[in-house]
């Protein structure tokens, strides 16, 4: 029988700080049904006097089990995401309820070549895509936008050479001296250098901050994909 | 209430009697949307009021600036629970703008830019209760903060001060504007609590 | 940047999941103000204070608003004409 969703308390695990104000927090949680990876959850708070506060954020590993990863990045005023990244410790409980949202999602059974376009923490979902590819041969590409290299989430792992998924970084205002592009926003170019051309038809996910997401899908469909091929998850203008 | 997380205070609880029960206080000026921010020049900037009677009353921006203006000094109190202390504004007062309306009417709809709509008693717009507001802070009212000119009705909760606001329907009968519709309060008292219908 | 405040329509799977069984928001929906086709997750969603409100990518109009009160949910569809909701075997 169909059940609506409730909240299931989530003890945190293991924490991997990834830049100097986001981490990954991984949760064990009893009785997760599994994910498809591009879900979100909900993430709720409750302190001693019944004041609760709630946020959504992406999941960030494929479909394990009960375990669940979250990566957070701080932002400044709000009340979860500090509590998230500085506060919560391994042992920790807190309520999650998901998994959420069915059209973001990439079904790992699905043949088309796949674009994957990430504004900062945007890269969190399309990280979930890649971590479910597993041995599929489907031919991922990954376009990583971010300000500048110590923004880099995931960087041990995606430096490593994954057979089938390239990545390039775009970075928006200070890149290595190697990067071999001049840093600034996502232009065509960059989609037509790194990106899959329109006529591969490939399935194509965005997300990232609002602006960041509108300029990317523009660029997209400008270079002829279908609009109906390109899934966008905008998160405000901060992603707060 | 569900499991407690440790060491989570989120933000503060006020006790102070100027705040209204369940609020508390702000310091900055927090910005909801319910939709795309409208930006209306001046030269196009128009405020009426009408009536069932059949009247209506306009005012183009020059005739606006030119009425007598006031700066009223208020409180706000958002329904999303924050409230922000001694605001000072500058605009017109509703007394002024319907001194030559004539109306049996009882009730009003304010309307704005962008299709927004709050309803209330003409009475809660009336007896120094009400503005039409177009600075804030000694500045032009921002367009993030309802500018060219909102609605300022600060005994009721912030949402019925319509921000950009274009007129306001003077009507025999109620009619629930945007949020009254969709699950708030009809009046909005914030010192009754009236959040939601039912409150 | 207050253009650019608002997130797709997959920020409504959460709240919606309070009140439906099924993901509606790969639900197709024609737009009530301009015609327009398309799921739930591709409208732009404002909010989620006062209330959650989700208006069409081609004319803006509201298609749906939710409030969450303590007790109480309020769904508006007013924008809508209609919804197709996969339904899995």
């Amino acid at each position: 029988m169909i059940k609506r969703l409730t909240w299931r308390v989530a003890t945190v695990t293991e924490i991997r700080q990834e830049t100097p104000t986001a981490r990954t927090l991984v949760f064990d949680v009893p009785g997760w049904p599994g994910h498809l990876p591009g879900q979100h959850v909900d993430v709720k708070l409750t302190a001693d006097d019944g004041y609760s506060a709630q946020r959504s954020y992406s999941i960030a590993n494929g479909d394990d089990g009960e375990r669940v990863e979250l990566t957070v990045q701080q932002v400044g005023d709000g009340e979860v995401s500090p509590y998230l990244t500085e506060v919560l410790e391994v042992g920790d409980q807190i309520e999650l309820r998901g998994p959420v949202g069915g059209w973001f999602v990439w079904r790992p059974h699905s043949s088309p070549p796949v674009l994957l376009i990430g504004g900062g923490s945007g890269i969190v979902p399309l990280m979930a895509m890649i971590r479910s590819r597993g041995k599929s041969d489907t031919p991922f590409r990954l376009l990583y936008s971010l300000r500048d290299p110590g923004q880099l989430y995931y960087a041990g792992e995606l430096e490593k050479v994954m057979a089938g998924v390239e990545v390039a970084y775009l970075y928006t205002r200070t890149a290595p001296p190697d990067a071999g592009r001049a840093p600034g926003r996502i232009r065509a170019a960059d989609l037509v250098a790194y990106g899959w051309p329109p006529e591969t038809a490939p399935d194509v996910f965005v997300c990232g901050p609002t602006g960041f997401v509108e300029a990317a899908a523009d660029l997209l469909t400008e270079l002829g994909h279908d609009p109906a091929k390109i899934k966008t998850e905008r998160f405000g203008p901060t992603g707060g | 209430m569900g499991i407690i997380s440790r060491a989570f205070q989120g933000r503060p609880r006020d006790h102070d009697e100027k705040l209204p029960p369940g609020q508390y206080l702000v310091h900055d000026f927090p910005v909801l949307s319910a939709g795309p921010t409208p930006r209306v020049p001046l030269d196009r900037w128009e405020f009426a009021i009408d009536t069932p009677e059949g009247e209506v009353h306009r005012w183009s921006w020059e005739e606006f600036q030119a009425l007598p203006q006031e700066t009223p000094t208020v409180d706000l109190h958002c329904v999303t629970k924050w409230s922000k202390f001694g605001t000072e504004w500058k605009g017109v007062s509703l007394d002024v703008l319907m001194e030559d309306v004539e109306s049996a009417a009882e009730y009003a709809l304010a309307y704005s830019y962008g299709g927004y709509t709050t309803n209330l008693p003409l009475e809660d717009l009336l007896d120094g209760k009400a503005w039409i507001v177009h600075e804030f802070d000694g500045e032009e009212l921002a367009p993030a903060h309802g500018g060219p000119a909102r609605l300022l009705v600060p005994h009721l909760y912030l949402w019925k001060s319509a921000k950009w606001v274009k007129g306001i329907r003077l009507l025999n009968d109620d009619w629930p504007g945007f949020w009254e519709t969709a699950g708030y309060h009809n009046y909005g008292d914030p010192w009754r609590e009236q959040r939601y219908q039912g409150d | 940047m207050d253009q650019l405040d608002y997130q797709d329509g997959n920020a409504l799977a959460g709240p919606l999941s309070e009140i439906f069984t099924l993901d509606v928001t790969t639900a197709h929906g024609t737009c009530a103000g301009c015609g327009r086709r398309g799921v739930l997750a591709e409208l732009r969603v404002y909010g989620p204070e006062p209330g959650l409100v989700a208006r069409c990518p081609g004319c803006e109009e509201v298609v749906l608003t939710l409030v969450r009160g303590p007790k109480d949910a309020w769904l508006d569809l007013r924008g809508s004409v209609s919804l197709r909701i996969p339904i899995a075997e």
